[in-house]
């Protein structure tokens, strides 16, 4: 682009990259530049090809045609030791840490060059704190938030020095506040000559940190801007080709309690597992409760508690008036209470059981896919060929195993079985988590059309501005405690801030 | 009952010699499970190397021979199961099981000629002066050249998992193969290493068995001891120290069983001779309680196998 030649060679260049799996075209003539300090955003729908270029640029994939450039000099990593030494960093969506390790030997294991364990003690606390990103190089992995999790794969990446940062949806999982200090240590970084690429899917972050953009769209360059010229939305047509629908306010009645939880404590079984505390809350027809919180404060407990897969005190949650504390899943969802978990492959779904299969799994009471204890497979293939159009699952079919299908597509499938079982009550953990925002908007939709119809929902969910969309009321988990529900129309993302950090807390004790 | 007739320093002695091979083999499979797989070919392992250097020791009468011939065999049938396991992605727990028959059958057909017959090796550390100390010089200084091995290998595999780098890349292996890979760490070789250091450590142990413990080829000879040292890496929670302790206490419960079955104890010797695996059984169920705990210890990619193209 010619913004880049002006200010002299471009960093990190792509020419005409290809990269085809069986069957698909991941990546088409893909070209691109990145100049030095420039902070350049890539966006794209799932499925568009961005994990399969980072990982060409980090040498985990080895691109089938095209050439990348690194200063100028031909760049072709094998490895991504080799990607390293050439001065590549790489922060990884889902983090590639080892949680019995500690944070040293993690940060160790990323270097190719790692110091005797007390020089490297001495360094991480060093570039920890030049860049604002406290860590304590000896605690354990397991044992620390998500965020200071994201702080070490940040720190490994920074002390080799990199001359290109490859972030790849970094602030999903963070606190507002996190995501601020985040956004602090990249500037520092940007103006210091380290250029970043950037991946995410919140495009107003994108318009405040980035000022260029490559668009990829079904695996091919769609488009180039300067997202600070550009709106949010504008950002998001370009991103998936089509006008996008604005969201309706939603009329909201609340009816008759639907399930109601009461003084629910529970302590984890898990290792590094967090204790709920005291839990009480009422779900209301209608209602739509968002539940915010940074991960690893109880969301995972809370969903296996009402989910059924860790059991209660039968009186501690009730469904309709009747305890159903003690039953398990497949009980509470013949009850009409559907669960639609985070974790998509192993937990949501079997990744070897084809997608007609899986709907089986959940949806053989509520949508009668068997019948005296056989299998009705016509029906399921139906019932998942409904999830498939009303969704926009992209699938080549209902036969083909859910481990085919990408994170966004399998999310869809997951959330779509639920729904379309028409429950009373839905739990949904991350309902669109790395899904993309025209998909997005289908699952939000979906989810208020089934509140208005006499559900009640509960979204668990690290996106603020998601539930600040689709929610009626709110409310913060944090340390296994939950703070009392208030409409959303009454809270501030900055009240919500306080909460998420340790306030709910604070309020919790005041109350008592 | 007539408790004079044993020796405390004999006791002591010959404990050590039976929690040898047991040592051996869970260091080996201590390390194999650190780098995330579960090899349950453990025994027919040791009895290949038994039987190696068995006939080892027959044909040459050197102890040092007999010892690398059993390391020799359990790498040799471990290259197997890496192969299996690693390159033909086949199940983990269901080879590891066949390895066992196929090592205990292996081990039978080479060894027919063999039966019945004994060894005359002799390697005890004589040290004048320091051998000769009543009580203890034995003890700490006669025993053979491999108990020594045995002790200096848990300090080395110690430092070599806490210590070292290629330690810290193989427990990052078993903790999380995917990241392990994504950093770029060759997760199959990594594995294909540890899987045959712990075939050559349990073929050791046998070669223990068969050569020093007792000097005499029988059928199916290892008895079992390839489980009781899965059961000790469990007992151990993955730490060599403990894994030491852990051979000691079983290799102990043998010899407390067979001295009470010399003394004539009012009991059937069939209760006696079950008590070890009792014990083994017993301490798994009681370790295994708390599942946290468990977890918690457990590497997290043990028995999980890696496709390396995603």
């Amino acid at each position: 682009m010619s913004e880049r030649s002006a200010n002299g060679q471009a960093l990190f260049e792509a020419k005409s990259l290809r990269k085809v799996f069986p069957g698909v075209v991941a990546n088409d003539d893909v070209s691109f530049a990145v100049g030095a300090g420039e902070v350049h955003a890539l966006l794209g729908e799932n499925g568009a090809g961005k994990s399969t270029l980072v990982k060409m640029i980090y040498g985990l994939l080895r691109p089938d045609g095209g050439e990348m450039r690194l200063r100028g000099a031909p760049y072709a990593p094998a490895r991504p030791g080799e990607a390293r030494a050439a001065g590549i960093g790489m922060v990884f969506q889902h983090f590639s840490l080892f949680e019995a390790l500690t944070v040293a030997e993690n940060v160790a294991l990323g270097m190719n060059d790692a110091p005797r364990a007390r020089a490297l003690d001495a360094r991480i606390r060093e570039v920890s704190e030049a860049y604002g990103l406290p860590l304590d190089p000896g605690r354990r992995v397991g044992e620390l938030s998500v965020g200071e999790r994201q702080r070490i794969e940040i720190v490994r990446a920074l002390l080799q020095a990199p001359r290109l940062l490859i972030m790849d949806e970094p602030t999903s999982v963070l606190t507002p506040s996190e995501a601020e200090t985040l956004f602090g240590t990249l500037r520092t970084l940007a103006e210091e000559g380290v250029s970043i690429l950037y991946i995410s899917h919140k495009l107003e972050e994108i318009r405040a940190l980035c000022s260029a953009a490559t668009i990829l769209r079904g695996g091919k360059v769609s488009g180039r801007c300067d997202p600070r010229a550009e709106t949010a939305r504008s950002l998001a047509e370009m991103m998936i080709g089509r006008a996008l629908a604005a969201p309706k306010a939603t009329d909201w009645k609340p009816g008759a309690a639907r399930l109601s939880v009461e003084k629910l404590t529970l302590p984890s079984a898990e290792p590094f597992g967090v204790t709920l505390r005291s839990l009480d809350l009422t779900l209301r027809a209608g209602d739509v409760l968002g539940v915010a919180g940074v991960a690893g404060n109880g969301q995972d407990e809370l969903v296996a508690a009402l989910s059924g897969e860790t059991r209660t005190r039968p009186e501690a949650i009730r469904l309709g008036g009747a305890p159903i504390g003690g039953l398990g899943p497949e009980a509470r969802r013949a009850l009409g209470l559907s669960v639609a978990p985070e974790e998509r492959l192993g937990h949501a779904a079997a990744p070897d059981m084809s997608l007609s299969e899986n709907t089986i799994l959940t949806a053989r009471g509520r949508a009668g896919l068997a019948s005296r204890g056989f299998l009705r497979k016509a029906a399921a293939e139906g019932f998942a060929n409904r999830i498939v159009t009303e969704f926009g699952v992209r699938t080549a079919g209902v036969s083909h195993a859910a481990r085919s299908l990408s994170g966004g597509n399998l999310q869809k499938f997951v959330v779509g079985r639920e729904i379309l079982q028409k429950p009373d009550v839905l739990i949904a953990a991350q309902p669109t988590w790395g899904v993309d925002a025209g998909a997005a908007e289908t699952i939000r939709g979906a989810i208020r059309s089934l509140a208005a119809g006499g559900a009640a929902v509960m979204v668990i969910s690290q996106d603020l501005d998601e539930l600040m969309e689709i929610s009626t009321l709110l409310s913060v988990i944090s340390e296994g405690r939950l703070s009392f529900p208030v409409p959303v129309a009454d809270i501030t993302v900055e009240q919500i801030a306080l909460l998420m950090g340790g306030g709910a807390r604070a309020e919790a004790d005041a109350d008592a | 009952m007539d408790l004079s007739a044993l020796n405390p320093a004999d006791l002591a002695f010959s404990l050590i010699v039976a929690a040898t091979p047991l040592l051996f083999a869970a260091l080996g499979e201590l390390v194999v499970e650190k780098s995330g797989v579960l090899n349950l070919g453990v025994e027919g392992m040791m009895i290949l190397g038994a039987i190696g250097g068995f006939a080892t020791a027959h044909g040459s009468g050197s102890l040092a021979l007999a010892a690398l011939a059993g390391a020799g065999a359990g790498a040799l049938l471990a290259a197997l199961f890496a192969l299996m396991t690693q390159y033909l992605m086949s199940n983990q727990v269901a080879t590891g099981l066949a390895l066992t028959l196929f090592g205990l059958g292996v081990a039978s057909l080479v060894g027919q000629g063999y039966a019945g017959q004994t060894l005359q090796v002799s390697a005890r550390l004589d040290i004048p002066g320091l051998t000769d100390i009543p009580v203890i010089g034995r003890l700490l200084f006669g025993h053979d050249p491999l108990v020594y091995l045995s002790l200096v290998a848990t300090a080395l595999v110690w430092w070599f998992l806490n210590r070292s780098r290629a330690g810290l890349i193989l427990r990052a292996v078993g903790e999380n193969h995917e990241a392990a890979h994504a950093i770029g760490y060759p997760v199959r070789l990594v594995r294909v290493s540890a899987i045959l250091f712990g075939g050559a450590m349990a073929g050791l142990g046998g070669a223990y068995l068969a050569v020093v413990q007792t000097p005499l080829w029988v059928e199916g000879m290892t008895a079992g001891r390839g489980w009781i040292a899965l059961a000790i890496v469990v007992f151990a929670a993955w730490r060599p120290w403990r894994a030491l302790l852990g051979a000691y206490v079983f290799g102990g419960v043998t010899i407390v069983q067979l001295n009470l079955q010399a003394l004539g104890v009012a009991i059937e010797s069939q209760y006696l001779s079950m008590a070890p695996y009792l014990v083994t059984i017993l301490v798994l169920v009681v370790i295994s309680a708390d599942r946290a705990r468990a977890r918690l210890d457990a590497p997290a990619c043990l028995g999980k196998p890696f496709y390396a193209s995603s």
